[in-house]
């Protein structure tokens, strides 16, 4: 058997793909948060909790009125969404144009609440949702067993990461956006409503997190502290890929689900502090991040 | 005359004498600590409920104890030994904080048992697993109550290897319990004539176990051991039934799971799991009844660590009350004297190391038709005698024993 660094290319093959499935799911976080930050400068450290409210509406809905998988795909980042409006326009939209300090404080606060309230109600150990029955099983790749499911999970992702960076770097909405935020008085001038056009946009940032919410619950423990530890790894990912870049945030995203996952393999105590070890290095070396605009 | 002075003397003399031993309960108050993860990955097997356990105790016990009152605080230990060592000191320091009770992850327990002893208090462990607790870590002043990895690995362990699982690949929590159980199960499996050919050590905690179990998957062994807890073994049990470990012919070994786990696994994935547990609350009359008040209480079934809490807090008391003192030394002592058979314990007694040993079970999860409610989980196998449970005095580590 081939050998790389003592570990067989089959096994590593298989490392490869999972980090690639778990970059997937790095990729459509990091992206909501690189898309609220990039056109509206708001560090949203709420976004953990959305993806964990993401999960928690999609166990719900069918818990309680038997939505199905296919139905919360879409209705579990609609409801969501609608909630991040109107944070946006009941209290993000009171401290706009201050220092970042304020929104990051906010949303953290706003985080921490909603986490707390669902702890008290549902407690920790986890609510349970069943895999979708079509998605049942697996194939052999020859050197991993693939379940349905993760294959799925990257499809989705990527095509809603692609989607996303299409709409706003090449179509005229996301000209208007991108405009909105650089010059909002020019664009009332135009008579675009910019102020609908914000509680908009960071309701689809949060949107995005709930679609990675609802993509994580058959596979893991659907828990009202699930958001938490991702949301840290996640902004790192959008550090490491320069703040506000769409695109960035999409590639470094996968990147990290990789070489995370390579450290699982070959030297599995650091895989939780790889991801920013990398961060530090690329601050040191390239500020801006990897993808940043500004030198 | 000459009598009249003699009646008065030791009438004064006995009221002073009841007046002295009033005065040993410090304070005239008992104070209890508890600490546990009130909001983390461990809050459901103890947390909140764990502390609706301790006043639950205190409320059938009647409130005070030899007149003297029962006062609870509480604090979340974010399973951090910093965060606990802080608190701990700032209870046993400032606030004459006679009891601590509770105590979840192992790291936490070892760290705040170091300040109990500095300070001479009392800690009774009911939630932490490992059994390093009373072995290399052991001091005079706590006492472990529900359960530790040492049973764990003899009942899960043993009973796998006879089913014909030699070789094991190893899946473990990478922190003082996690170290712990592995320890102990490597024993028990090569004791039992099995080998451990494989140990991947995972953060803790860790969300997405796929890259673990496709190591496992490759390694080839007939059963993979997981030793650790709450989330984590949740989340390795998931990813592996998704991953099909069960089905190409490996064997899942959850060391330890409470019953709040498999209520979140539910029958359906968790039906045929082995585990051993110190206590299950559907097992005899006396379990069911509590229950039934705990459940009246909470909403929820409790776990082995919620009816340890309350029945060591009982205890506690009883030992409090029969000494008149809250000195850590004169009720420990007292309560290594007491034999425990209560809803919790069967043959249960508090050895000199602090370890209390008393009978554990062997369980298997119900398949979804022989669970008649979502809390209808278990059914007991075998009863593992306290002595055979636990380690021997014989083979411990610990300063307080002479070996």
């Amino acid at each position: 058997m081939t050998m790389i660094f003592g570990v067989p290319l089959a096994v590593l093959s298989g490392q490869l793909l999972i980090g690639i499935i778990n970059g997937a799911f790095y990729a459509l976080l990091s992206l909501g948060l690189a898309v609220i930050f990039g056109l509206l400068k708001i560090i949203n450290f709420a976004h953990g909790a959305m993806y964990m409210l993401g999960a928690m509406v999609t166990v719900l809905m069918f818990d309680t009125l038997g939505i199905s998988y296919w139905v919360a795909l879409f209705l579990a980042p609609l409801v969501v969404g609608t909630f991040g409006v109107l944070i946006e326009y009941f209290l993000l939209r009171r401290i706009a144009g201050q220092d970042h300090i304020y929104s990051l404080l906010l949303t953290f606060g706003a985080a921490l609440i909603i986490q707390g309230v669902l702890v008290n109600i549902f407690g920790v150990s986890g609510l349970r949702y069943a895999m979708p029955d079509m998605f049942k099983g697996g194939m052999n790749l020859g050197f991993m067993f693939l379940p349905y499911y993760r294959a799925w999970v990257i499809v989705a992702a990527l095509l809603v990461c692609f989607g996303t960076w299409f709409v706003i770097e090449k179509t005229k909405l996301g000209a208007y956006l991108r405009a909105g935020t650089e010059d909002s008085q020019l664009m009332q001038g135009f008579g675009i409503n910019v102020p609908l056009l914000i509680s908009l946009t960071y309701g689809f940032g949060v949107a995005l997190a709930a679609f990675a919410g609802v993509l994580a619950a058959p596979i893991y423990s659907v828990t009202p502290v699930m958001g938490s530890s991702i949301l840290i790894v996640v902004f790192a990912v959008v550090v490491i890929g320069g703040m506000g870049s769409i695109g960035g945030a999409i590639i470094t995203g996968i990147l990290m689900g990789v070489i995370e996952g390579l450290t699982k393999t070959f030297y599995p105590p650091a895989s939780s502090a790889v991801i920013f070890l990398v961060m530090v290095l690329v601050l040191m070396f390239r500020p801006s991040g990897l993808f940043g605009k500004e030198a | 005359m000459t009598m009249m002075k003699k009646l008065l003397t030791s009438a004064v003399a006995s009221t002073l004498m009841v007046g002295g031993a009033q005065a040993e309960i410090s304070g005239d108050t008992v104070k209890i600590g508890y600490l546990a993860d009130m909001s983390g990955t461990y809050r459901d097997l103890a947390g909140p409920n764990g502390l609706a356990a301790l006043n639950m105790a205190i409320k059938d016990f009647g409130g005070t104890v030899n007149g003297a009152k029962i006062e609870v605080v509480s604090a979340d230990d974010r399973n951090s030994p910093d965060t606990s060592s802080s608190t701990v000191r700032r209870w046993v320091e400032n606030d004459n904080v006679d009891l601590v009770a509770g105590m979840v992850a192992s790291s936490v327990s070892i760290a705040v048992s170091k300040i109990l002893e500095e300070n001479d208090r009392l800690g009774i462990i009911s939630g932490s697993a490992a059994s390093s607790i009373t072995n290399e870590h052991c001091t005079p002043n706590h006492i472990h109550y529900v359960y530790d990895t040492y049973p764990l690995a003899n009942g899960t362990a043993s009973a796998v290897v006879q089913e014909g699982g030699k070789s094991w690949y190893m899946l473990t929590a990478d922190y003082a319990f996690g170290h712990a159980l592995e320890g102990d199960v490597t024993r028990v499996v090569e004791a039992s004539g099995g080998e451990v050919i494989g140990t991947v050590r995972h953060p803790f905690p860790t969300q997405d176990f796929s890259s673990f179990i496709l190591q496992a998957q490759a390694s080839g062994a007939d059963v993979v051991g997981l030793a650790n807890a709450g989330a984590d073994t949740t989340n390795a049990i998931t990813t592996a039934s998704e991953f099909g470990l069960t089905q190409s012919g490996q064997t899942l070994a959850a060391l330890l799971l409470f019953l709040t786990d498999v209520h979140a696994l539910g029958a359906e994935t968790a039906q045929g799991i082995q585990l051993t547990t110190g206590w299950y609350w559907d097992m005899n009359d006396e379990a069911r009844e509590w229950s039934d008040r705990f459940m009246a209480e909470t909403g929820v079934r409790p776990t082995m660590v919620h009816a340890g809490i309350y029945s060591s807090t009982i205890q506690y008391l009883n030992a409090v009350a029969a000494t008149g003192s809250d000195d850590a030394q004169t009720v420990r002592q007292q309560m290594m004297d007491t034999p425990i058979n209560d809803m919790f314990a069967k043959n249960g007694r508090i050895r000199v190391d602090g370890r209390m040993v008393h009978d554990m079970y062997l369980a298997e999860v119900k398949t979804p038709e022989a669970s008649e409610n979502e809390w209808d989980l278990y059914q007991i196998l075998r009863t593992i005698p306290a002595d055979e449970a636990y380690r021997p005095l014989s083979e411990s580590k610990c300063k307080l024993v002479n070996n």
